[in-house]
């Protein structure tokens, strides 16, 4: 019976920490995948909508449900404008460049965030119906963990229905599929990307709010966290929303068994698992394979 | 050969090499006589200001490093955020003979931490440079990352995050120490190394090899369109490269006397791309001017305000992103054809 | 007796249910001024890269004098003596029109290797590569950057970049196209001038051009070889005339 709860608790952490990656992810793979635009500072939108989040639950005393309604309206808002002036200069800029900017974007973010609100990490106070212990029968786990767990599956149905039965959603398809062939067909490709980024960036925002938990909310966050969205969406396949799902859950239980067993450098399998997939299929899981 | 053919061949030979398009590309490598300032400021500097040789020998590895990335980026077009992976390779090379008393003559550990890198740059290289755009930044990045893990898992021999203190090194020549105070001979060392690697990378982007790494960095297709094995050119250029960073690596752990996990984390990787870039990539010089600009700048400013130093960073970056890609020296170079040439009446 | 320089047997690429290139059993002879001709999408750009090793084949061989070369890809096949023109121009656009064409020849004298003289120290490569010039009127244009150059100066640099080569078989993409009528002429008188006894497969939709360069004319339609003959003959037969070219063959016919 032990092993049984033991083994549950080590799959639903790491599904729950896995599920805060892909909700932070998933803006980032399909702006990617629509684009190309190698957008590093996604990190640092989910780290502002995570601090909006917190500190209006916390100084604002606002409620749960309204504070992250509240962070993904603002992160949208945010990424809507430095798109429109900023982002929309280098879509045909090359790679670098995107690295450059995004880079610049992330200190200025940090540096912003630790002059406005100070260096101290926040931390997110759970209302009181998610905290505590919940019975699943067969073990009892946190209640904040399965209540991620749900979230998260019912975002990623949800953002897959959209892609899948919604309009929009097939343009958006569609221009991952073959851009030139998308405009071509009168889709506005322009507004299309304007409308996934702001969603992506206010979905990013949430996540960093709900996983403020799991990986802590601090400055340094934009930065520390960078090289798992990256690894999450690149193994994923970027534009698939199954691919990014599948990727982070396995990243988030494979990170959370390696700091069980092997606390130190257990990391290090992670990297060399990323770099074999890559190799052997630099497209992803389910990435599109280019021709 | 007789009297009439030998009159007759120059005449027709000459009048093609005798044009403006092609006396420029025959004289390129010439030494111009600007090239020698940098070095002769390095002397002043070391004369002028004995207090700071600490922070001048930093400098010079940092030119020295961006160099090295200059080769990867700036020429043959590779971007890459894992540099740091070669400069960690070199420092530890150094670092761990030393520290348990295998080795420490300085010139020879130099040699062996850039024959480290580049193994591991070779490697690497043949694995990773099949990709490109996305993938390979990721693949560079895990791969640092993965050194900087395996040197954290390892850290009974690395010493992990403290690192290895106190570091050994034999005197240069057997006779200038490394004083720990009086940077000195650590300056005029690493001057030295500089002096011939920076010799080594001039002669190679002038060789017909660098003139076909620009070729590869302008229009890849068409590279392999004239029948180059692009790849395989990729990869030496790589593995040299590698092998620069590694000296770099090398230099930075004898003259700081220590090595630990920081000489292979991701800030060190972003630092030096963004002095290469601040510089001007695909240009000689622009190392020597982002470096000096850059570690300038973070010297006065980032030890009384840190916070605003980022933020001004960051609101550097993104400018030149946008307005600047080419760095100092690229506005520098805008700005000469524009106004420059109504100097010489052109 | 002509050597076939190159040729294919049977060649084929599908593109998942479409059928790009058909069974195409094609050959090329030494000093050939061959064009290929046919709708938009026809495939014929798809056969040039299966020729050029762009494209692997889905069925079917490529041979160079002789050699099958079907697996080799690009690179090797351009050392082996193929060299095309691409139909939007790939050039080094930064670089002066001197140094574009001196890259190419370096890698085929092998210098591309050497990492330790200047590569000014090469007089061989900038002699060739501003002979090269000369002979394609280029030679006042050399120290300019392409970017600076008009399109259809542009366009005879690829033609420069492919001709230092030293290619016994000359693959060319449209090499009119895009270059404003005023300036073709500069393209043809270039086309005649190329060295006798290389095989030259021209691409090409300008009908002018096409009778003016040469000597047989393939016609392809959906991705198959429909029609194959000398200009005039493939001019006057009247499947020819009913599927690609219609009227304008009509005007000249009648002129």
């Amino acid at each position: 019976m032990d092993l049984i709860a033991d083994f549950a608790g080590i799959l639903l952490g790491g599904l729950a920490a896995g599920t805060v990656l892909f909700i932070v992810s998933v803006g980032l793979s399909v702006t990617m995948g629509l684009m190309g635009f190698v957008n590093l500072a996604h990190g640092a939108f989910a780290m502002f909508g995570g601090y909006v989040i917190v500190l209006a639950m916390n100084r604002a005393h606002v409620g749960f449900i309204a504070a992250l309604a509240l962070g993904f309206v603002a992160t949208a808002a945010l990424s809507v404008i430095l798109e429109r002036s900023l982002y929309r200069r280098l879509y045909r800029a090359g790679e670098l460049d995107q690295v450059l900017f995004t880079i610049g974007l992330v200190f200025v973010f940090i540096a912003a965030t630790i002059l406005i609100v100070g260096p101290e990490s926040q931390t997110l106070q759970l209302p009181p119906a998610l905290g505590g212990q919940l019975n699943l029968g067969f073990t009892q786990y946190r209640t904040y963990s399965v209540f991620l767990i749900g979230v998260g599956f019912a975002i990623a149905l949800g953002i897959w229905l959209g892609f899948e039965r919604t309009r929009i959603g097939a343009q958006i398809r569609a221009t991952v599929d073959n851009r030139r062939m998308a405009e071509s067909l009168g889709i506005n490709v322009d507004r299309l990307f304007t409308i996934t980024f702001a969603f992506g960036s206010g979905m990013a925002g949430v996540g960093g709010g709900l996983g403020a938990e799991f990986l802590g909310l601090d400055p340094q966050y934009a930065l520390k966290y960078l090289v798992y969205f990256l690894i999450v969406v690149s193994v994923g396949g970027l534009g698939s929303v199954i691919g990014v799902y599948y990727a982070a859950l396995l990243l988030g239980v494979l990170d959370f068994v390696l700091k069980l067993y092997l606390p130190q450098g257990g990391t290090m399998f992670i990297y060399a698992l990323t770099i074999l997939l890559l190799l052997w299929r630099p497209q992803g899981l389910f990435g599109r394979k280019e021709l | 050969m007789s009297d009439a053919a030998r009159s007759a061949a120059p005449a027709a030979i000459a009048p093609r090499l005798d044009h403006p398009a092609a006396r420029v590309l025959m004289r390129r490598h010439h030494l111009r006589w600007w090239e020698a300032l940098p070095w002769l400021a390095a002397m002043v500097f070391y004369f002028a200001f004995p207090d700071y040789l600490g922070f001048g020998t930093e400098l010079l590895i940092a030119i020295l490093f961006a160099l090295s990335l200059d080769l990867a980026l700036g020429y043959a077009g590779i971007v890459t955020l894992g540099h740091a992976a070669f400069f960690g390779a070199g420092a530890y090379a150094v670092g761990m003979l030393a520290f348990y008393g295998i080795w420490t003559e300085p010139i020879t550990s130099l040699s062996l931490a850039a024959a480290t890198a580049a193994v591991i740059g070779l490697l690497s290289g043949l694995v990773l440079l099949r990709t490109g755009g996305l993938t390979l930044l990721m693949l560079t990045l895990c791969t640092m990352a993965l050194l900087e893990e395996a040197a954290n898992m390892a850290r009974a021999y690395t010493g992990g995050f403290d690192g290895l203190p106190s570091l050994p090194i034999a005197p240069v020549f057997g006779v200038f120490e490394f004083n720990p105070l009086y940077a000195n001979t650590q300056y005029l060392y690493t001057l030295g190394a500089l002096l011939i690697c920076f010799a080594f990378v001039r002669t190679l982007i002038y060789s017909p090899f660098g003139q076909s790494l620009t070729g590869i960095r302008e229009n890849l297709l068409r590279m392999h369109a004239v029948g180059s094995p692009v790849r395989r050119r990729l990869v030496v250029c790589y593995t040299i490269s590698a092998a620069l960073a590694g000296v770099a690596g090398g230099l930075w752990a004898q003259t700081n006397a220590y090595v630990n996990l920081s000489v292979l984390d991701l800030d060190r990787s972003a630092t030096v791309l963004i002095i290469l870039i601040l510089g001007g990539h695909g240009r000689l010089y622009g190392a020597f001017v982002g470096a000096v600009v850059y570690l300038a700048l973070e010297h006065f400013l980032a030890q009384i305000y840190p916070t605003a130093w980022q933020l001004g960073l960051g609101i550097l970056l993104v400018l030149i992103a946008l307005f600047a890609r080419n760095g100092i020296l690229g506005l520098g170079e805008t700005l000469w054809r524009r106004y420059g040439t109504r100097l010489d009446g052109s | 007796m002509t050597e076939t320089r190159l040729e294919t047997q049977g060649l084929s690429r599908h593109f998942g249910a479409l059928t790009a290139v058909r069974e195409i059993d094609f050959k090329l002879d030494a000093g050939a001024r061959h064009a290929l001709i046919g709708p938009n999408g026809a495939g014929k750009t798809t056969f040039v890269n299966l020729l050029t090793g762009v494209l692997r084949p889905t069925g079917g061989r490529v041979l160079l004098a002789g050699r099958d070369i079907t697996a080799k890809p690009q690179a090797e096949r351009v050392k082996l003596g193929i060299a095309r023109t691409f139909q939007i121009n790939r050039l080094f656009r930064g670089l002066s029109v001197l140094e574009n064409v001196c890259i190419a020849v370096a890698e085929r004298v092998g210098a591309a290797t050497s990492m330790i003289y200047p590569a000014g120290w090469r007089t061989d490569v900038i002699e060739e590569s501003m002979h090269i010039l000369a002979t394609l009127k280029l030679a006042d244009a050399a120290r300019f950057r392409v970017s600076e150059l008009p399109y259809g100066r542009q366009r005879l640099i690829e033609l420069a970049i492919a001709i230092g080569l030293k290619p016994g078989v000359l693959l060319l993409d449209e090499p009119a196209a895009g270059v404003p009528s005023a300036e073709s002429h500069i393209i043809l008188d270039a086309l005649e001038r190329l060295p006798e006894n290389i095989a030259v497969l021209i691409i090409e939709h300008d009908m002018d051009v096409v009778f003016r360069f040469a000597k047989r004319v393939t016609v392809m339609v959906r991705g198959a070889i429909f029609a194959e003959g000398t200009p005039r003959e493939i001019e006057t037969n009247p499947q020819v005339r009913a599927v690609y070219l219609g009227q304008a063959a009509e005007r000249r016919a009648n002129a």
